[in-house]
């Protein structure tokens, strides 16, 4: 077997936004490899498209204040406060610092970077709709990634693409590398390290209906969850309410933030209804709720199930100078003008609020203690710090994104000179490819596309905006007989070079995982919070459940413990909007 | 409404002899279907070891760029409903083929690094944002959408007889920073781009312009170019 080993002070696993800035923060300290399993600006940041949240009061007055209470009020008041705070203050010099990189903003008629209104961004803690979401037209994700993956190019970060990681080596509680495979010839890469972080991004492929890429399917997690690294608050997945019916692709909420509006089959504007304050800026779990409600009740387009994002009445300028995108989307794929047709669609899984649980700096923490693994870090959709809490604001994950990797990056430059560096054992090598050759001559009956259809429209059907107990225990019924269905699991390529078929087997296994501890955590969860809705607890219990959930993997099952919310500033209360 | 397709692709398989053949896929699609579809549904049902390269499926990160029924496009924007029964795919051309429809861009790439692709100011920055009018923004507006699919430079016969050439993607790219008025390496990127394997050797055949996926007029960028260049006093390569 063709093994190298690499020695980086700081290896980055995933090329999107939090892996990037990571990685510019890094390189000032030592060297830095980034591994993605695409090629770098194939990275699903790219496909975010309104805008990226910043109290720079551009448009009109606003402060980090106001930014602060919509994140912890959207958050369903489970976001971690003294986290959020640090967010949306450093929110301000992190995009300016985005500027100077160079990532071409929109701006107001005088130069200055230009801001729109977004979901549950308010001014004066909730009166009204604020401009904050900085954007470059509706393809804000694509403007920021380049301009990251160039800064890098220019530090002199080294790019590992189309690599698979296989393996986050962890032990005596100290990151030591990653294992991953050349995907071009299937040759085996050991990077040993000082530091790693993981910034993977998120896995809605585990749903059948989503926005997200092919590549989105969570394995770094499962990888570390395996290893006894727990998984924070995995019950709370965000349906974005406005995916194009039928495909899942994602309509920016910017178009609702420019004065689009969501109509039933009886032509009524329903979130007035849902939100009389904010109506159609309403946070996405509600929206998405409000839209799935108005369908049930038999209120979509002629019975159907969708309703309409009409963006009729908006200037046919603006579409075209802050909403080129989507608009060219409808074009493509459902043969519509959005100035001429209402735009049919239905909420879409969209966003991870939980994951690798991190303190404020990245660190990975391995228990609700606050203790943590040496050298292991985490940003990005895959983390947890929570900012989010149980249901993410609009604009916030870009923003997630750089400050927290960016952090991440400072916190690993400030430890480099103490820290050991990692060693990978023959052994653990061993244990990886032999794990890879079981996969590629395993003889069974099954084969990756048919367990993988059935997990999607399971978690689809049981796991998405309404839960219930039932319904939850049947999916983990199901799961279990996929699980067993997978080690029956066949493939026809056989060959090193460019297997994605073996690809997507691996990462089948650890969507197969990943899916088991997101059911158990919404199954033990017996409130509604955030983008968490039980239909058979349909309130929000703040004396039983205002706490995260860490999901452990024991040698006997998955076992749950609790840690508190902080709370610093804002109090709880109801949540209206 | 679904109908019956013939995808007709060619196949690249390193280790098998022959190293390369034809196959022939008889699959049924609706009309909201792209090609990428029908590749997933032939990988999914009929031959797993179908290669090619697939993430965001909405014509946002370039990757399944190929040539579909002669024309480089994104398998992903490309619905079946508009085109024949017979289906012909083969990979991008010009470029080394690793499997099937996945190709090595590791030349398509290193063409951009050559452009310095990055903004370069050495000044001091403001407190705040540097200012960019609205009017300055425009002239970049087109070319930062590019996805770098690759669509155009395999597309261009300049590129297919000299690969050293720069080609339509990387000239575009240094149109994006010279044209960023926030950017101040004006000379060093006009000579990185206009040497014998540069800027000058595009002919305007316009063939990037009929496959860019995001539709920019590279053309119209690289006119431009060469008379920012001349002006400039870099004159012939």
């Amino acid at each position: 077997m063709d093994i190298t080993t690499h020695y980086f002070d700081t290896v980055v696993i995933g090329s999107g936004l939090a892996g990037c800035r990571a990685a510019i923060e890094s390189v000032n300290y030592g060297t830095v490899a980034v591994l993605s399993k695409l090629y770098p600006t194939r990275s699903h940041s790219t496909a975010a498209q309104g805008g990226i949240g910043a109290a720079l009061g551009n448009e009109e007055e606003d402060n980090p204040e106001w930014h602060t209470y919509d994140t912890v009020k959207g958050s369903d008041f489970l976001g971690d406060q003294d986290a959020i705070e640090i967010m949306c203050y450093d929110a301000i010099p992190t995009i300016i610092e985005l500027e100077h990189m160079g990532v071409p903003f929109s701006r107001t008629p005088e130069g200055k970077i230009a801001q729109r209104r977004f979901g549950g961004h308010t001014r004066d803690f909730g009166a009204a709709p604020v401009r904050r979401a900085c954007y470059s037209a509706d393809r804000t994700g694509h403007a920021v990634l380049f301009a990251l993956y160039e800064q890098c190019q220019l530090k002199g970060v080294k790019f590992f693409q189309e690599f698979q990681v296989l393996d986050i080596v962890i032990e005596n509680n100290k990151v030591q590398g990653v294992i991953a495979l050349n995907i071009k010839n299937g040759s085996i890469h050991v990077f040993e390290a000082k530091a790693v972080i993981v910034a993977s991004g998120g896995y809605g492929k585990l749903f059948k209906v989503t926005s997200n890429a092919y590549a989105t399917t969570g394995e770094c997690l499962s990888i570390l969850f395996r290893q006894g690294i727990p998984l924070e608050d995995m019950e709370f997945f965000q349906f974005h309410p406005t995916g194009l019916y039928g495909l899942g692709i994602l309509i920016t909420e910017g178009a609702r933030g420019e004065g689009g509006v969501l109509i039933n089959g009886k032509g009524e504007r329903f979130m007035e209804r849902y939100a009389p304050t904010i109506k159609d800026l309403a946070p996405r779990d509600m929206v998405s709720r409000a839209i799935l409600t108005e369908i049930r009740e038999g209120r979509g387009i002629n019975g159907k199930e969708y309703v309409y994002l009409d963006l009729r009445h908006i200037d046919k300028k603006i579409l075209q100078e802050r909403l080129p995108e989507i608009t060219t989307f409808c074009k493509i794929y459902m043969g519509i003008d959005p100035s001429e047709s209402p735009i049919p669609v239905v909420p879409t899984a969209h966003y991870a609020m939980g994951g690798i649980p991190t303190d404020n700096d990245g660190r990975v923490l391995r228990d609700v203690d606050g203790s943590v693994v040496e050298g292991l870090y985490a940003a990005g959709e895959c983390a947890c710090v929570s900012v989010h809490g149980a249901n993410r604001l609009g604009c916030n994950s870009l923003l997630d994104t750089v400050v927290f990797g960016r952090r991440a990056g400072k916190a690993v430059g400030s430890v480099l000179k103490s820290i050991e560096r990692g060693k990978v054992k023959k052994e653990r090598i061993k244990i990886n490819i032999d794990c890879i050759e079981m996969i590629r001559n395993n003889k069974g009956k099954e084969t990756v596309a048919s367990i993988r259809k059935k997990l999607q429209s399971s978690m689809m059907d049981k796991c998405s905006v309404f839960r219930t107990e039932e319904g939850l225990k049947e999916l983990l019924e199901e799961i279990k007989i996929l699980k067993e269905r997978y080690k029956e699991l066949t493939i026809s390529d056989k060959s090193q070079i460019f297997n994605t078929e073996l690809l997507e087997a691996v990462e089948l296994g650890h969507m197969l995982t990943l899916s088991e501890v997101i059911a158990l955590s919404a199954l033990q969860r017996t409130e509604s919070r955030g983008a968490h809705y039980r239909e058979d607890y349909p309130e929000r219990d703040d004396e039983n459940w205002l706490k995260h959930t860490f999901a452990f993997l024991t040698e006997k099952d998955i076992e749950f413990k609790y840690k508190p919310v902080r709370i610093t500033r804002f109090k709880l209360e109801e949540r209206k909007y | 409404m679904e109908r019956f397709y013939t995808f007709k692709i060619k196949r690249f398989l390193p280790d098998k002899t022959p190293l390369i053949r034809w196959d022939e896929f008889r699959i049924k699609l609706n009309s909201m279907e792209r090609v990428l579809d029908g590749l997933i549904k032939i990988k999914e049902s009929i031959d797993g070891t179908l290669t090619f390269r697939k993430s965001c499926a909405h014509g946002v990160c370039g990757s399944c760029a190929m040539k579909i029924n002669g024309k480089n496009r994104l398998a992903c924007q490309t619905l079946v409903k508009d085109l024949t029964e017979l289906v012909e795919i083969e990979p991008l051309p010009s470029l080394p083929v690793i499997k099937d429809l996945v190709v090595d861009m590791t030349l398509f790439f290193e063409k951009n690094d050559r452009v310095l692709p990055y903004l370069i100011n050495d000044e001091p920055p403001p407190e705040r944002e540097r200012l960019q009018l609205p009017k300055e923004q425009e002239r970049i507006l087109e070319s930062i959408t590019c996805v770098m699919c690759g669509s155009c430079t395999t597309s261009c016969p300049i590129f297919w007889a000299d690969k050293n050439y720069l080609g339509p993607s990387a000239l575009l790219k240094a149109y994006r920073f010279l044209f960023d008025s926030r950017d101040r390496a004006t000379e060093q990127r006009l000579e990185a781009i206009t040497g014998e394997h540069g800027l000058w050797r595009c002919h305007s055949v316009f063939n990037c312009i009929e496959v860019c996926p995001k539709e920019i007029d590279i053309t119209k960028h690289i006119l431009k170019l060469k008379r920012f260049a001349v002006k400039k006093g870099f004159t012939g390569g």
